[in-house]
């Protein structure tokens, strides 16, 4: 199982922080939504835990990283949904960990993405060029190539913009299930009621730590009109931060 | 037999027909598969920096050896390789994306290597190295193009699958640790190589002709980009091909000939061809039942 260590981190854009001395621990094998207000630096947090961006200040540990598979859903604009791959090929891009840039696709890895594709629900859909799938079913099928990558970590972010309800429900069962099998999951999220219904920690984000813990509480009126109140408080010429 | 006298007997006949259209083979086989890529990656106009980027090399090694094939190709290489390392470090680092960064390197190369130039030769040797000639390829060039396309054939399936997920999806390329900034410097390095090596024959203007238009014009027939790669071959040694009997037949220039025949393949293939071309836009088409 993999934890996360936050040591009072600070993750910033052109010296302007988005994440601001944020401190804390994701325990192994736990599944935690991350919540705020857009601009609240939740992206960004998951972005320094993935190992895209370097902290400016304090350290994120990654505990038995070295051993054991970070898998990380980006939001869907990085991806070039028109390029001339089937729905079977994308899927098998996930057994990198196995394959490296040469190794062999075997019939057993081919075998083990078509189970993938039958459990996000797109059977017989291998052949499908990506171009043909729509919003909902690209997101099933990058889900599919999550379970293929068989992570213990797993960082998704904002897994369910323009998925159905549906699908969501589906795709969500799939995110208990990775709960279940004891991966530690970190997923950032928006509606706060299917937070409070499927995940049992929460971290509160307004580019600093609001509250994190049991949804129950950590969501309470006051944590999310504190929230609110940091919304967009962006200043041109801001003090140098003496913390 | 006339269509033996017409398309055959001008190959069988000449040597150096024989050299162009085998030189024209090398090219296709090394160019064609890098075009897919780069009009994969949106990255075709790059490639046309590219070709001018290597001007400046061909330009100054033409000043110290005069019109000779090993000095032209690595000071072309050289000069290629830097551009490309220079607008890289560019786009990484600064806030520039690629085309822009590419576009200014290109505009300083070309602007520099014409200069060089006419300080000590004279139009016809800008037109040389500008519009290249492919019937004067001879042993030693063709030898030279054969090892270039041997050599990027075995680089690009070394690193072919890396180069196919970072062109399709970078953030999972890196968030997996796999290489794809790296591969991505081989394939421009690949890209300079293989304009290296057709800048002989259609000169820089034009040598990203074989390069590009077949790879442009195969998108429109197959989803499949192995095939793809396949097809835009075929299509840059028939244009070939077709360019150099013409160019034969009617005293045409060869490089121009040949670029145009490839788009003329492009043509047909944006108004013909099975996958969004202009005729699956206008024909009337009954829809399936699901």
């Amino acid at each position: 199982m993999i934890a996360i260590g936050l040591d009072n981190v600070t993750l910033s854009y052109n010296r302007h922080p988005a994440v601001h001395h944020i401190s804390g621990r994701f325990e192994g094998g736990t599944l935690t939504a991350i919540a705020g207000p857009n601009g609240a630096g939740k992206s960004t947090l998951i972005k320094g835990i993935a190992g895209i961006l370097r902290p400016d200040e304090g350290r994120i540990t990654i505990e038995n990283a070295h051993h054991e598979r970070i898998a990380y859903l980006p939001q869907a604009a990085e991806i070039q949904r028109d390029f001339p791959m089937s729905v079977l090929h994308m899927v098998a891009t996930g057994f990198w960990h196995r394959t490296g840039g040469t190794g062999t696709i075997t019939p057993g890895m081919k075998k083990k993405a078509v189970q993938a594709l039958i459990a996000v629900g797109l059977n017989g859909f291998e052949k499908r060029d990506l171009a043909s799938l729509s919003a909902g079913q690209f997101q099933r099928a990058l889900f599919a190539r999550l379970l293929v990558q068989d992570a213990s970590l797993i960082l998704l972010d904002e897994p369910f913009t323009a998925v159905d309800a549906g699908t969501t429900a589906q795709l969500l069962a799939i995110i208990r299930q990775w709960h279940a099998e004891k991966r530690t999951v970190i997923c950032v999220l928006h509606d706060l009621a299917q937070i409070r219904e499927y995940f049992p920690q929460v971290l509160l984000l307004a580019r600093e730590c609001i509250a994190w813990g049991d949804p129950a509480k950590a969501l309470s009126p006051e944590t999310l009109a504190s929230a609110a109140f940091f919304r967009d408080s962006w200043h041109a010429n801001p003090e140098v931060c003496a913390l | 037999m006339i269509v033996y006298d017409y398309a055959f007997a001008p190959f069988v006949d000449y040597g150096f027909m024989r050299r162009a259209l085998v030189a024209c083979l090398a090219l296709a086989m090394g160019g064609a598969p890098l075009g897919v890529f780069l009009v994969l990656r949106r990255m075709a106009l790059v490639g046309d920096a590219m070709s001018h980027a290597i001007l400046p090399g061909v330009s100054i090694a033409f000043l110290g050896f005069g019109i000779s094939l090993l000095p032209m190709t690595l000071g072309g290489l050289i000069a290629g390789l830097l551009v490309a390392l220079a607008a890289g470090i560019v786009t990484r680092l600064t806030t520039l994306k690629e085309d822009a960064s590419f576009t200014g390197a290109y505009l300083l190369s070309l602007a520099a290597g014409v200069l060089i130039i006419s300080v000590k030769g004279n139009s016809i040797d800008l037109m040389h190295v500008l519009f290249g000639n492919v019937l004067a390829v001879n042993r030693e060039s063709l030898l030279m193009e054969s090892g270039i396309t041997t050599f990027s054939l075995l680089a690009l399936a070394i690193i072919y699958r890396s180069l196919i997920v970072e062109c399709f999806d970078p953030g999972f390329m890196r968030s997996v640790g796999g290489k794809g900034a790296i591969a991505h410097q081989l394939f421009l390095m690949l890209v300079v190589l293989n304009l290296v090596s057709a800048f002989q024959a259609l000169g820089t203007l034009m040598a990203l002709g074989v390069m590009v238009l077949p790879a442009i014009a195969a998108r429109f027939w197959t989803k499949n980009i192995d095939i793809m790669i396949a097809i835009s071959i075929l299509f840059a040694f028939c244009a070939s091909f077709i360019g150099l009997l013409l160019s034969y037949h009617y005293s045409l220039p060869s490089g121009p000939a040949i670029v145009l025949t490839a788009g003329l393949f492009y043509v047909i293939s944006v108004l013909l061809g099975r996958h969004g071309s202009i005729a699956t836009h206008f024909l009337p088409h009954k829809h399936y039942t699901s």
